[in-house]
């Protein structure tokens, strides 16, 4: 018998979060504010380190660096058997959080940590955006 | 505060890690006969044991140290379910001494059964549970990283070694020696599942790249097992045939659990609970006989090595490069080959490296006896460079 085949992973937005992939439905990126005003990742209902209510966000610039990176030459979870081999990123932004994305857009060799790259949007379907980076197109 | 009293490790237990295990055991069942062979190893009674650690079992998914007092028959006057992974068998060892220390037991079961249970009948077989925890709702890392394929840890450490190859000078055949020097080691251990299969550099560096940098041989074998040991008094283990093993020195750090929000990919959890485990047991690192340290990849042992402090920042490549780390080389480390030489025993797999210095201070290495071995250093890693126990052991 065959595997049964896992679905896609899609983000399933909390109260805490929606505004995030609301605004990645729009092609935005937007980041959630600290109490004391600095950006951080991944959004909370209160700020880490402190526990400072806040509910500000900020919008970003959508640039950032490639910090490091892996190419996942099999698919370590089946879900990404199909799209492998794909490149997993942990992209440092301009505004200083760090996020976990793909590369796209790219050359598996091409692929460079301290490359500058900048935020595209996968419409994965009509509910869910995902936030990709690609080289930064000067 | 110690109380007067002084926790050691006495009597082990531990099976071959196996690839198919062909005895299923439910979680109870398994901790009962590790239990069993333990207390026989160390010539104690079952009577004596007054403290469970354990994980969370499949047939105890709840009150697992409840349902492990009754399924054994016994009382405890200390129950503890840990949830470290890979840092559970240094986390229950020192949790343990500090609870024996404390007074509140006497002899504690520190046991990770890691095998099969037998097929539920009419049940399809259960997926694995190949999410991490990242499929419950309202989890972080199910919206922000497990999208992006960030899930299995192999994903998470190889971003640890080329972001460890971007900032310092580190060549593959650096990690690769680890792997080859520990298999060697693992030649010489019956339990190991590689123990008729030599490797060399070569045959690691042409082994495919699963997530780059890091080759299919650099990457641990999950396997099946089971280890474990009793922590009981000082005293008590005075009384066994073993030598005892005390509990000198430990530390434990938690920074992250996705390797996205670390504070940082290349200085890890261990520098904490190292220098806090060192400045418990009064140790120089120049002391320690023989090391045991947590090897799920090379690259983790690498700056494992590095920021425990046995050399400066960015140093452990040179390391490396310049100690002979086989059991009979200047910096005996893994003397039963690792986890890379002798399999992942599932949750039993960081137990080994517990066992591994346990047996040399005991002096029952056999063929791979380090010589006079007085301290050792073990050395935990959990998820994903998350959580990080330091124990440093010394034979009494």
């Amino acid at each position: 018998m065959m595997a049964e085949t896992p679905p896609p992973i899609l983000p399933s937005p909390t109260a805490a979060t929606a505004p995030f992939w609301e605004a990645a439905r729009e092609h935005r990126l937007v980041l959630p504010l600290t109490a004391d005003g600095e950006p951080y990742f991944y959004p909370r209902p209160f700020s880490p380190g402190s526990l400072a209510p806040g509910t500000e966000w900020v919008e970003a610039s959508g640039r950032g660096v490639l910090y490091s990176y892996t190419v996942d030459r099999r698919g370590t979870a089946p879900a990404f058997a199909a799209r492998a081999p794909y490149v997993i990123g942990i992209v440092e932004l301009e505004e200083g959080p760090r996020m976990t994305t793909n590369i796209v857009e790219c050359a598996i060799e091409d692929v460079r940590i301290g490359m500058a790259v900048e935020a595209v949007y996968e419409d994965v379907d009509d509910e869910v955006t995902l936030v990709q980076f690609r080289p930064a197109q000067g | 505060m110690r109380n007067g009293r002084r926790a050691a490790i006495s009597g082990t237990a531990e099976w071959a890690p196996q690839r198919r295990w062909d005895t299923p055991m439910f979680g109870l069942e398994a901790y009962g006969k590790l239990a069993r062979e333990a207390l026989e190893d160390a010539g104690m009674e079952l009577g004596e044991i007054d403290g469970i650690l354990c994980t969370r079992l499949g047939d105890a998914p709840m009150f697992a140290p409840a349902a492990v007092a009754e399924y054994l028959g016994i009382e405890a006057n200390f129950g503890e379910v840990v949830d470290l992974g890979g840092a559970n068998a240094t986390g229950m060892v020192w949790r343990a001494a500090a609870a024996i220390e404390a007074g509140v037991c006497d002899a504690c079961l520190c046991l990770l059964p890691s095998v099969p249970a037998p097929p539920q009948p009419g049940a399809s077989p259960r997926a694995q549970n190949w999410m991490l925890g990242a499929d419950a709702w309202g989890a972080p890392h199910g919206q922000f990283d497990a999208p992006y394929g960030l899930i299995n840890p192999n994903s998470h450490f190889a971003m640890v070694a080329q972001r460890y190859m971007y900032e310092y000078d580190l060549e593959p055949e650096t990690l690769a020696k680890i792997a080859v020097q520990g298999r060697e080691n693992a030649l010489l251990n019956q339990k190991a599942i590689f123990r008729d299969q030599p490797i060399t550099i070569d045959d690691v560096l042409n082994s495919p790249l699963v997530v780059d940098p890091l080759h299919l041989l650099e990457i641990v074998m999950p396997c099946s097992g089971g280890a474990g040991v009793i922590v009981t008094t000082l005293e008590r283990a005075q009384q066994t045939g073993l030598r005892p093993v005390v509990v000198s020195g430990f530390g434990e750090h938690i920074t992250h659990k996705s390797i996205t929000y670390a504070p940082s990919l290349t200085q890890i959890p261990i520098v904490a609970a190292a220098d806090r485990a060192f400045a418990m047991a009064g140790v120089e690192r120049e002391a320690i006989d023989v090391a045991s340290m947590y090897d799920c990849y090379t690259i983790t042992v690498l700056v494992t090595i590095e920021d425990s402090g046995f050399c400066a920042k960015g140093e452990g490549p040179r390391f490396v490069e310049e100690h002979d780390l086989r059991f009979s080389g200047d910096w005996p480390l893994n003397t039963h080959g690792g986890q890379l030489g002798m399999g992942q025993g599932g949750a039993a797999g960081g137990m080994s490296h517990v066992v591994d210095v346990v047996t040399q201070l005991q002096g029952r290495a056999g063929p791979r006896q380090v010589g006079s071995a007085e301290r050792g250093y073990v050395t935990g890693t959990g998820g994903c460079m998350s959580e990080q126990v330091a124990l440093v052991l010394e034979g009494a």
